[in-house]
C-alpha cells in the first residue's frame, strides 16, 4: 500500500506531501502520523503541502482531524507552505480550517513550533 | 430595356462623376471632421471603397452582402470602422461614409432612367436597401470596435488599481481603489496571495480607505482574502475603515471580529512592524540560547 514517509527532526516530525492526495492516502497518513505521535513522543508536526495542488473538502477535513488529533497527543500541527490556489479552494468551500495553524513555509514553521515550545529542536 | 439595374455597369460608367460628387457631399457634410482627418485621407477611403463596390456589384447580386462577393468590401468597411473609432468619430460621423453616397448615386438613376418610372422606382428601392445595409454593417463594426477598446480599458483599469506593495521586508500592503465586486476581488486576492508567496510575508495589509462602500459581499470578500491569506500562514490586517463604513458594517451585522482591523495604515503599519520584529527576536534569541 502506498504511503507518505514521516520524517522526525528532533522534537518534532515532518510530512511532505508531494504527491496527489487521494482519500486512502490521506487516511492512511491520518493512521500513520497518529501513531508516530505516540511513539515518538513529538512536540510538533509540520505538514508540507507545498507541491499540493489540487485539494478537495475531504483533504481539507483530514488537515482539520489531523490537527485536531495531534493536539489531543499534546503535539501542535502547522500546515505550512499552502499554493494560492488551493486556500482559494478552500476557502470557496467554506473550509476555513480555524483550528489548523499556518505559515509560508518551513522555516517559518519550526519558527512558529520553537516560539510555542521556548527551545530549538 | 430591362426594369433591373445594373449597379455595376452605371457605376462604371459614371465613375468620373459619382466619385467627386460623392467626395463633395461629403466634404460639404455637417459631420465633416477635419480635425480627425484630412481631405487626402477622405478621398482615398472613398476612391477605395468606390472600387471594392464596383467588384462586388459585378456579381449583381445585390441583396445579400453576407455573399463570398461581398467579403473584401465588408473587410474594408472593417477597416474603415476600426480606424474612425479609433480616431475619435461618433456613430453618426462614421455613418454618414457610406449613407452620403445615396444621393449622388440617385442624381445618376434619375438621370439614367429619365421617363422610366418603374425603373426608377425599382432602382432607389434596390439601391436604398443595399447602401442601407452597407451602412448598418460600418455601424455594427464601429460599434464591435468601440466596446472592445472599452473592454480593454476596464481590463487595464483591473491591473491597475490593484498593485500589491511591499512596505518592509515581510510586510505587503494592498491599498484597494474604487468599488470592489465579485472578479475585481478575485484579482486582488490571487495577486496578493502570489506576492505572498514571491516575498514570504507574513504580514499583508489591506487598506480600504479608497472603497467608496462596503456591503455584505464585499465583507465577505474582503473575509475570504484574509482567511485564504491565513490559510497560507500570513496575517491580514484591513485598515482604512471610514466611520461610515465602521457603521454599514455594524449595521449589517457583519463579523469582523476574527480579523484585525485598524483606522489607519500608518496603525496597521506599525502594529505589522512590532509583529515581524517580536517573531524575529524570537528567532534569534531561541537561536543564541
Amino acid at each position: 500500500m502506498e504511503r507518505l514517509p514521516i520524517f522526525k527532526m528532533g522534537k518534532y516530525l515532518l510530512v511532505t506531501i508531494q504527491v496527489d492526495m487521494h482519500d486512502q492516502l490521506a487516511l492512511t497518513l491520518q493512521d500513520d502520523l497518529t501513531i508516530k505521535i505516540r511513539e515518538t513522543g513529538a512536540a510538533g508536526v509540520l505538514i508540507d503541502i507545498s507541491a499540493l495542488e489540487i485539494v478537495d473538502s475531504f483533504i481539507g477535513r483530514i488537515l482539520s482531524t489531523i490537527s485536531l488529533t495531534a493536539s489531543v497527543l499534546d503535539a501542535d500541527t502547522i500546515v505550512v507552505g499552502m499554493q494560492p490556489a488551493v486556500a482559494i479552494t478552500l476557502v470557496e468551500l467554506g473550509l476555513s480550517l480555524k483550528k489548523v495553524r499556518t505559515a509560508l513555509n518551513i522555516d517559518k514553521g519550526i519558527e512558529l513550533l520553537n516560539a510555542s515550545h521556548d527551545a530549538p529542536c | 430595356m430591362s426594369n433591373k439595374i445594373n449597379l455595376s455597369a452605371l457605376l462604371e460608367q459614371h465613375k468620373s462623376a459619382l466619385l467627386p460628387d460623392w467626395i463633395k457631399e461629403q466634404l460639404s457634410s455637417v459631420t465633416l471632421r477635419k480635425d480627425l482627418m484630412t481631405e487626402a485621407e477622405l478621398r482615398q477611403q472613398s476612391e477605395d471603397f468606390y472600387k471594392l463596390l464596383c467588384n462586388a456589384a459585378q456579381s449583381n447580386q445585390l441583396t445579400d452582402i453576407m455573399q463570398p462577393e461581398w467579403a473584401n468590401l465588408r473587410e474594408f468597411l472593417k477597416g474603415v470602422s476600426r480606424s474612425r473609432g479609433i480616431q475619435g468619430f461618433n456613430t453618426a460621423e462614421t455613418a454618414t461614409f457610406i449613407l452620403s453616397f445615396k444621393q449622388p448615386l440617385f442624381k445618376i438613376i434619375s438621370e439614367v432612367s429619365q421617363e422610366n418610372v418603374k425603373m426608377l422606382a425599382d432602382s432607389i428601392w434596390a439601391i436604398t436597401i443595399l447602401i442601407d445595409k452597407l451602412g448598418l454593417y460600418t455601424i455594427e463594426a464601429f460599434q464591435k470596435v468601440r466596446e472592445e477598446i472599452i473592454k480593454r480599458q476596464q481590463e487595464e483599469l483591473l491591473e491597475l488599481s490593484t498593485p500589491v506593495v511591499k512596505l518592509w521586508d515581510g510586510i505587503l500592503a494592498l491599498p484597494m481603489i474604487g468599488t470592489l465586486d465579485s472578479s475585481r476581488t478575485q484579482v486582488v486576492m490571487e495577486n496578493l496571495l502570489q506576492q505572498i508567496v514571491a516575498t514570504e510575508s507574513e504580514m499583508a495589509i489591506i487598506d480600504i480607505t479608497g472603497v467608496p462602500n462596503v456591503d455584505t459581499l464585499v465583507a465577505q470578500h474582503l473575509l475570504k482574502t484574509v482567511t485564504a491569506a491565513r490559510l497560507m500562514g500570513a496575517d491580514c490586517i484591513i485598515s482604512g475603515i471610514r466611520p461610515q463604513i465602521a457603521q454599514t458594517i455594524v449595521h449589517l451585522g457583519v463579523d469582523l471580529s476574527g480579523v484585525i482591523t485598524k483606522a489607519s495604515l500608518a496603525d496597521a503599519f506599525k502594529l505589522a512592524l512590532a509583529r515581524v520584529k517580536d517573531s524575529r527576536a524570537k528567532t534569534t534569541l531561541l537561536q543564541n540560547s
